[in-house]
C-alpha cells in the first residue's frame, strides 16, 4: 500500500490537535493517543498520574486550568474493569483533552484534588457508583446514593431495580426499608435482531465466498 | 467504690451546626446544608446533596438512545431544551449526523429562548432569597408566555422531548415565529421594569455586593463555567469559542465582569437575557423553511401520512420505536452552553442501541461543591444569596 503513495508527496502538516497530542504522547505517563471525532484522548498509568496532571495543567503547551468532568466506566470483562476518564479544558488555548487510567477494585488511583480542587466530589461520586478508590483523597465519602446504602449501583452486576426500596409505613409513621418486590418481572427485552446485521443469508454463501476472493 | 477515679472533662464547644434544608424555600430543591456556625458565621459548609437522585445514568444504560432523550428534560427542568441539546450532539456525532440548517436554527432559537426562561427563574427567586417578592411575580408572568411558546413547538411546557438526535421533532407551527418576534419586541420594556426593581436597589445591593467573592483563579481551579466564570472575569463561552448548531453564524457579545461577587452574577445574566433577545432576533430572520431532521429513516421517524402509505415507512417507524438505531462503537465528550454552564454529556457507545455509559456533567455540581468556599466566613444569612446566585437546581446535580 505504501508504495503505491508516490515519495516526494509531503506528508500532510499536522493539524493543532495532533500537534497537541504528540506533544502529550511525549510526556512520561502517557501510554498512548488517539484522535477519534475529532478529539483527543490520551491513555495514562495509574504510577505517575499526579505528574501527567500537573504537567497537563502547568505547562503552558497545554495549560488545562479546568478539569471539566471525571467519570468511571465499567468494563467487567476486562481484568482492570474500570476506566476513570478525565476531562480537561484548558480555557486560554480553547483545547480539550480526554485523560484516561484504568484501575480495579481494588487498586487505588491517585487523587488529584490538589491539582484542581474541583476533583473531590467526582472522585466521591466515581467510589460511590463504580467502587472507585482514590488514594489521598481525605473525603471518600458517598455522595448520590442514600445514607446506609450498600454497593455501588453504576456497576454493570448491579441490577437496575436495585436490592432495597423505600416506603412511608402508615402504621408505623416511618420510613421502612425492605427488600424490593417487583410486582411484575423487570423485562429487558432482546432488541438485537439479528436482520440488521447479517448481510448474508442463510444459504447464500457464494456472496461469502465472493467477498473472500475480493 | 472508693478507688474508682471518676474524672469530668469539660469541653467547651464554641461552634454549632445547623441543618440548613432539606426542606428550605431558599435551598432551591432538596440541598441538605450542614452549616457550622460560629455565631452567625459560617465556618464551614457541607451540602449533602443526593436527595433526588434517580439514577438516570443507569436507566440511560437500559433505554435506547431515542428513550433517553426524556431523561435530560428532567434533569434541569428550568432549562429542559438546553439539556437534551448536549445529548443530541453527543449522538449526532457518534452517528456522524448532521441535522438540516432548519433544524440547526430551532435549535439555536429555543436554547436562546430556554436562556430567557431560565435566567427569568433564576434572577426572580433569587431576589426571593433575600427578600425581594416583586420580581418572582412579575417573572413568573413573562416565563408563562415562554413556556407557551416551549408548548407550541413541542406539546409540553417543561418536559419538551424536542431536540432529538438528528434534529428537533417537528417543525414549528404555523404563526409561532410571528409570536415570538412579537414577544422579543416588547419584552426588553420588562427588562427595564426589572431592573428598576433591583439593579439600583440599596437593599438588593447590600445583600449582593462582595458576598461570595470568587476569583478567576479560583473559579477555574472549582471547574466554573457560564455566568459564575464570566462574572469572575473569564471570558470563555462555549457558544463563543467552541460554537455548535448555528451559534457561529449569529452575532452576540459576551458580557464579562470583574468582581466575581453575587451582583456581578446577577449582572452577568441580566445582560445575558439581553443578548439572548439579539440571537433570538437573529435565528427568526435567518431562519428559512426547510426539513428539521434528517430525511434518513433510519435515524428519524416517518410522517404520519407516508405511513399510511408506504409499506418501508411503516417498517422504518416499527423498527425505530423498538429496536432504535445502532450507535457506531465510540465515545465523545459532547458540550453545550446551558444557561448555568458548561452540561456535558460523555457517551460511550458499543455499537448496540443502547448507551453503554452516559456520564452527565452537570454544571451545578461545580457550583455547589465551592459553595463551602466561597461561604466562609460568611454571615449566614448570606449563604442565601450565594446559593441564588450559583444557579443550582437539584435535578441535574443529583441525577
Amino acid at each position: 500500500m505504501a508504495d503505491e503513495t508516490p515519495a516526494e508527496a509531503p506528508p500532510p502538516e499536522p493539524t493543532p490537535l495532533e500537534r497537541l497530542g504528540h506533544a502529550i504522547a511525549a510526556l512520561p505517563g502517557v501510554t498512548g493517543i488517539s484522535i477519534h471525532l475529532g478529539e483527543l484522548q490520551a491513555a495514562a498509568t495509574r504510577e505517575g498520574l499526579i505528574a501527567t496532571m500537573t504537567a497537563l495543567r502547568d505547562d503552558p503547551r497545554f495549560a488545562f486550568e479546568q478539569l471539566m468532568d471525571l467519570a468511571g466506566v465499567d468494563w467487567p470483562e476486562r481484568a482492570e474493569r474500570f476506566d476513570v476518564v478525565y476531562n480537561l479544558l484548558s480555557v486560554s488555548l480553547n483545547q480539550r483533552v480526554r485523560v484516561i487510567v484504568a484501575t480495579d477494585a481494588e487498586t487505588p488511583v491517585a487523587s488529584v484534588h490538589e491539582v484542581w480542587p474541583a476533583a473531590t466530589w467526582w472522585e466521591r461520586e466515581a467510589w460511590d457508583l463504580f467502587g472507585i478508590v482514590f488514594s489521598g483523597q481525605p473525603d471518600l465519602r458517598r455522595i448520590l446514593t442514600d445514607y446506609g446504602f450498600e454497593g455501588h449501583p453504576l456497576r454493570k452486576d448491579f441490577p437496575l431495580t436495585g436490592y432495597i426500596e423505600v416506603r412511608y409505613d402508615e402504621d408505623r409513621k416511618a420510613v421502612v426499608y425492605e427488600p424490593v418486590k417487583l410486582t411484575q418481572d423487570f423485562r429487558n427485552f432482546d432488541f438485537l435482531s439479528p436482520w440488521e446485521a447479517l448481510t448474508t443469508l442463510p444459504g447464500d454463501e457464494k456472496v461469502l465466498q465472493a467477498r473472500a476472493k475480493g | 467504690m472508693d478507688d474508682i477515679v471518676t474524672t469530668r472533662q469539660q469541653i467547651e464547644i464554641d461552634s454549632h451546626s445547623i441543618n440548613f434544608g432539606p426542606q428550605h424555600p431558599a435551598a432551591h430543591g432538596v440541598l441538605r446544608l450542614i452549616l457550622e456556625l460560629d455565631g452567625e458565621i459560617v465556618e464551614r459548609a457541607d451540602p449533602h446533596i443526593g436527595l433526588l437522585h434517580r439514577g438516570t445514568e443507569k436507566l440511560i444504560e437500559h433505554k435506547t438512545y431515542m428513550q433517553s432523550v426524556p431523561y435530560f428534560d428532567r434533569l434541569d427542568y428550568v432549562s429542559p431544551m438546553c439539556e437534551e441539546h448536549a445529548f443530541a450532539i453527543a449522538v449526532e456525532k457518534l452517528l456522524g449526523i448532521t441535522p438540516p440548517d432548519r433544524g440547526q436554527w430551532i435549535r439555536v432559537l429555543f436554547a436562546e429562548i430556554t436562556r430567557v426562561l431560565n435566567h427569568l427563574l433564576n434572577l426572580t427567586t433569587y431576589a426571593l432569597d433575600v427578600g425581594a417578592i416583586t420580581p418572582a411575580l412579575w417573572g413568573f408572568e413573562e416565563r408563562e408566555k415562554l413556556m407557551e411558546f416551549h408548548e407550541a413547538a413541542s406539546g409540553a411546557r417543561l418536559h419538551a422531548n424536542y431536540f432529538r438526535p438528528g434534529g428537533v421533532a417537528k417543525d414549528l407551527p404555523a404563526g409561532l415565529t410571528d409570536r415570538i418576534g412579537e414577544w422579543a419586541e416588547t419584552f426588553p420594556k420588562f427588562m427595564d421594569d426589572l431592573e428598576t426593581l433591583l439593579t439600583s436597589n440599596r437593599i438588593w445591593k447590600q445583600r449582593t455586593v462582595d458576598i461570595g467573592v470568587f476569583s478567576a483563579e479560583q473559579a477555574l481551579a472549582w471547574g466554573f463555567s457560564g455566568p459564575p466564570l464570566r462574572a469572575s472575569g473569564v471570558p470563555w463561552d462555549l457558544r463563543r469559542s467552541q460554537p455548535y448548531d448555528k451559534y457561529a453564524e449569529v452575532d452576540f457579545n459576551v458580557p464579562v465582569a470583574r468582581n466575581g461577587d453575587c451582583y456581578d452574577r446577577y449582572l452577568i445574566r441580566l445582560a445575558e437575557i439581553r443578548e439572548s433577545l439579539i440571537i433570538i432576533k437573529q435565528c427568526l430572520a435567518k431562519m428559512k423553511p426547510g426539513p428539521v431532521k434528517v430525511a434518513d429513516n433510519k435515524f428519524s421517524p416517518p410522517k404520519r401520512g407516508e405511513m399510511k402509505r408506504s409499506m418501508e415507512a411503516l417498517i422504518h417507524h416499527f423498527k425505530l420505536y423498538t429496536e432504535g438505531y445502532h450507535v457506531p462503537a465510540g465515545s465523545t465528550y459532547s458540550v453545550v452552553e446551558t444557561p448555568k454552564g458548561e452540561f456535558g454529556v460523555y457517551l460511550v457507545a458499543d455499537g448496540t442501541n443502547k448507551p453503554y455509559r452516559c456520564k452527565i456533567r452537570s454544571t451545578g455540581f461545580a457550583f455547589l461543591q465551592a459553595v463551602d468556599v466561597m461561604a466562609k466566613r460568611h454571615m449566614l444569612a448570606d449563604v442565601c444569596a450565594i446559593i441564588g446566585s450559583l444557579d443550582i437546581v437539584f435535578g441535574e446535580i443529583d441525577r
